[in-house]
C-alpha cells in the first residue's frame, strides 16, 4: 500500500499487518475535525488489519478531541473485529478512554409520528381539559372569596394589601398617561368631523359616553393585563420552578387560597377604581382638546357631558371593569399554575397571560355590548 | 504528573472579599499547585463560595491579588478577564443548567460560542464529554427530568466543554447519596489525572475532602480569615486549632472538654 492516509494530527504506518497511527502535534479542541473520523472509517474498511496500534511519542498537548477521535476509532475497530491496542497511547488518555463506554450507542431518537387527526383530537381534548380546570378555578375562587368574607380563607392580609397597592396606586401613572392620550385623540378625531356639521358641542357627548362606557374600561384592562397579569403569571410560574408551590401544598396551604385569592380580589377591587379614575382622566384629555381646538367654554362642556352620560352607563363601566379584573387575574394565575419548571416556561407564561388577558377582555366586552343593548343601557 | 516549576498555578495573596463594607473574609493567602485538587473548607456561611466567586471573576475582591500563572487576574481589563475565563470550568451548586436546553445543548453551547468547529465535530465532542461523566444515554433529556446527581454530572460535562485548565467546583457532592458522591469524587480524580486539570473545590463534605483533596485552606467565620493550610487529612491529624480540629473530626467545639468533665463527674 503506497499511499498512507493521514489527517489533522495523525498519519498512518503499517507494521506486520498492523495499522499504526502516529499521533503528532496538538490535539486541542480548536483543531478537531469530525471529518477525520470518516477518513479513518474508509481506512479501516479497506484493509484486513489484525490490530490498530498507536505511536504517541510525538504528541503535543491533547484534550477531549483526542478522546473523541479515539472512541470513534475504537467503535469502528470493534465493528470490523480489529483489535484495538491502546498501549501506545499516553497513560492519562488510556485512563480516560476507559471511562467512555466501549460501544457508543447510535443516537436513536425514538420520535413517535402522530397523525393530523390524532393531533387535532388531542388539541380539542387539551382545550376541553383546560376549560374545565379554568372553570373549576373560577368556581373555587368564588367559593373561597365567600370563605374569605367570613374570614376563613388561608390568605394573608399582607398579601392582599400588597396586591391592592401593586394593582392600584402603583398603576396610576401608566393608566393616566394612556387614558389622557386616548381621550385627547378621540376628541381630536371627533372635532375634525363634528366641526364640518357645526355640531361642535357634541364633542362632549362623544368623549363622555365613549370614555365611560368603553374606552376607560378597555384601555385600563389592556394596561393592567400587560402590567399586572403577566407579573402574576411570571411570579407563580417561578414559584413552580423553585418548588415553592409544592412546599405550600405540603403544609396544607392551597395555592388557590394563598396565591390566587388575594390577586383576584385585589385586581377585581382595584379595576373599577382605576376605571373611574381613567374615565375622569380621559374626559380631561378630551376637555383640553375641545377647549383648545373648538373653543368651547369649560362650563358648556361640563354641562353637556353631565346631560349626555347616564347613571346606567357609569354602572355598566364599573361592572365591566370588575369582570375584566377578575378575568385577567384568574387567567394569569391559572397560566402560572400550569406552567412548566424551566426559565423559558416563565417567559412563556408571562406572554400567554398578557395575551389571554387582552383577548379575553375584548371578548367579554363584546358580550357586555350585546347585553347592554338588550337592557337598553 | 509532569515536573512543575516552583511557581504555583494560582496564587492568592491578602485577599479580602465581601458584599458590603464589612468583609466576609480578609487577608486570605494560599497557593494552588498545578494538577492538585485544592479544597476551600470551612463551616457554612464562612465565605467559601464568595472566595470562589472572586476567583472566577464574578465578584471583585475589595483588596488583595489573585494570580493565575503569575498574571494578576483582577488587574486585567474586563475583556481580557473574560477571555482568560475560558480557561476555567465552573460547576455551580446543583448544576445551574440552562433549563430550556437539553443536556447535550448545555454542553454544546460553549463550544458553539467560542470555537469554529463544525456541527458534527461539536456533536462528537459533546458525546465524548457526556460519556466521560457517564451520561451518554441521557443527552436529549431536559434538566427538569434529570435527578440531582445526573444534573451535577451534566454540569461537570459543561464545565469541561472547553477543556479547561482549572476546574472550579462549588459543593460538588452536596445533595448526592454516598455512592453517587463517591463515584463523583472518583470521576473528579480521573479527570484530574487524565486531563491534568487543576481542581479547586469548595466543600464541607468530610469524606470527599479526605478522599480526594491533596491540599487546601480552612476558613474561619469568627476571625474571618484562613486559619489552616494543608491537605484535609493532615489538618485533621496535625492541626492544633480547636475549630479546625472540631470540623475535621465532626465534633462540637468545646464538647470534648465538657464530655471529659462530665465523665469525671460521673465517675466521681
Amino acid at each position: 500500500m503506497a499511499q498512507s492516509p493521514s489527517g489533522t494530527g495523525w498519519a498512518t504506518q503499517i507494521h506486520d499487518g498492523d495499522l499504526v497511527l502516529v499521533l503528532s502535534q496538538d490535539w486541542t479542541e480548536a483543531n478537531f475535525n469530525a471529518a477525520d473520523l470518516a477518513a479513518t472509517q474508509a481506512l479501516l474498511a479497506q484493509g484486513t488489519w489484525k490490530s490498530i496500534r498507536f505511536d504517541s511519542t510525538g504528541i503535543g498537548p491533547w484534550g477531549s478531541s483526542l478522546l473523541a477521535f479515539l472512541s470513534a476509532l475504537r467503535g469502528l475497530a470493534r465493528l470490523q473485529h480489529i483489535r484495538f491496542d491502546e498501549s501506545g497511547l499516553p497513560a492519562p488518555a488510556r485512563q480516560l478512554i476507559r471511562l467512555i463506554p466501549e460501544v457508543v450507542p447510535p443516537m436513536l431518537t425514538a420520535q413517535r409520528r402522530v397523525g393530523a387527526i390524532a393531533r387535532l383530537g388531542q388539541s380539542v381534548l387539551d382545550a376541553w381539559a383546560e376549560m374545565l380546570s379554568t372553570t373549576s378555578l373560577l368556581g373555587q375562587v368564588l367559593l373561597r372569596t365567600c370563605a374569605a368574607l367570613r374570614g376563613q380563607a388561608r390568605m394573608r392580609m399582607a398579601d392582599l394589601w400588597n396586591g391592592l397597592s401593586e394593582a392600584g396606586v402603583a398603576a396610576l401613572p401608566v393608566v393616566a398617561l394612556v387614558n389622557v392620550l386616548v381621550g385627547g385623540i378621540m376628541a381630536f378625531v371627533g372635532a375634525i368631523e363634528l366641526r364640518r356639521f357645526g355640531a361642535d358641542i357634541y364633542i362632549a357627548n362623544l368623549v363622555g359616553v365613549a370614555e365611560v362606557r368603553e374606552m376607560a374600561p378597555i384601555m385600563t384592562a389592556i394596561v393592567m393585563s400587560g402590567r399586572t397579569g403577566s407579573a402574576y403569571a411570571a411570579e407563580i410560574a417561578t414559584m413552580q420552578g423553585t418548588e415553592e408551590l409544592d412546599a405550600l401544598r405540603v403544609i396544607g396551604i392551597g395555592a388557590e387560597d394563598y396565591l390566587v385569592l388575594p390577586r383576584v380580589i385585589a385586581l377585581s377591587f382595584m379595576m373599577p377604581m382605576l376605571n373611574l379614575y381613567a374615565a375622569a382622566i380621559g374626559i380631561f384629555g378630551g376637555f383640553c382638546v375641545a377647549i383648545v381646538m373648538l373653543h368651547i367654554s369649560a362650563q358648556t362642556f361640563l354641562e353637556q357631558i353631565g346631560a349626555a352620560v347616564s347613571f346606567g352607563e357609569v354602572v355598566l363601566g364599573i361592572v365591566k371593569s370588575i369582570a375584566f379584573g377578575a378575568w385577567i387575574a384568574i387567567a394569569a394565575c391559572r397560566i402560572g399554575l400550569r406552567a412548566g419548571r424551566s426559565s423559558s416556561d416563565v417567559g412563556h407564561a408571562a406572554t400567554t397571560a398578557s395575551v389571554a388577558g387582552i383577548v379575553g377582555v375584548i371578548v367579554l366586552d363584546a358580550l357586555f355590548a350585546v347585553c347592554a343593548n338588550s337592557l337598553n343601557i | 504528573m509532569t515536573q512543575q516549576p516552583a511557581s504555583p498555578k494560582i496564587r492568592v495573596r491578602e485577599l479580602s472579599v465581601g458584599y458590603g463594607v464589612e468583609p466576609v473574609q480578609k487577608s486570605v493567602s494560599f497557593d494552588v499547585k498545578a494538577g492538585s485538587i485544592f479544597a476551600i473548607m470551612g463551616a457554612s456561611g464562612t465565605g467559601k463560595s464568595t472566595i470562589l466567586r472572586a476567583m472566577i471573576g464574578l465578584l471583585r475582591p475589595s483588596a488583595g491579588d489573585i494570580c493565575f500563572d503569575d498574571v494578576n487576574y483582577w488587574s486585567l481589563s474586563a475583556a481580557k478577564r473574560e477571555q482568560g475565563g475560558r480557561r476555567f470550568g465552573m460547576l455551580f451548586q446543583g448544576g445551574a443548567l440552562w433549563s430550556s436546553m437539553s443536556a447535550a445543548q448545555n454542553v454544546a453551547l460553549p463550544l458553539q460560542m467560542f470555537t469554529k468547529l463544525t456541527a458534527a465535530s461539536i456533536d462528537a465532542l459533546v458525546q465524548v464529554k457526556l460519556s466521560l461523566v457517564g451520561l451518554d444515554s441521557g443527552r436529549d433529556s431536559m434538566p427538569s427530568t434529570l435527578s440531582g446527581g445526573m444534573r451535577q454530572r451534566v454540569g461537570l460535562a459543561r464545565a469541561l466543554s472547553l477543556d479547561p485548565e482549572i476546574l472550579f467546583l462549588d459543593e460538588p457532592s452536596a445533595g448526592l447519596d454516598p455512592i453517587s458522591a463517591k463515584r463523583f469524587d472518583d470521576l473528579i480524580c480521573e479527570l484530574r489525572d487524565g486531563f491534568g486539570v487543576t481542581v479547586v473545590m469548595v466543600s464541607h463534605e468530610l469524606p470527599s475532602l479526605f478522599g480526594i483533596c491533596d491540599d487546601g485552606v480552612f476558613l474561619d467565620a469568627k476571625t474571618k480569615t484562613a486559619i489552616g493550610h494543608g491537605a484535609p487529612l493532615s489538618l485533621r491529624d496535625h492541626c492544633r486549632d480547636p475549630t479546625v480540629h472540631a470540623f475535621m473530626t465532626r465534633t462540637i467545639p468545646g464538647a470534648e472538654n465538657a464530655k471529659s468533665a462530665g465523665a469525671a463527674d460521673g465517675t466521681g
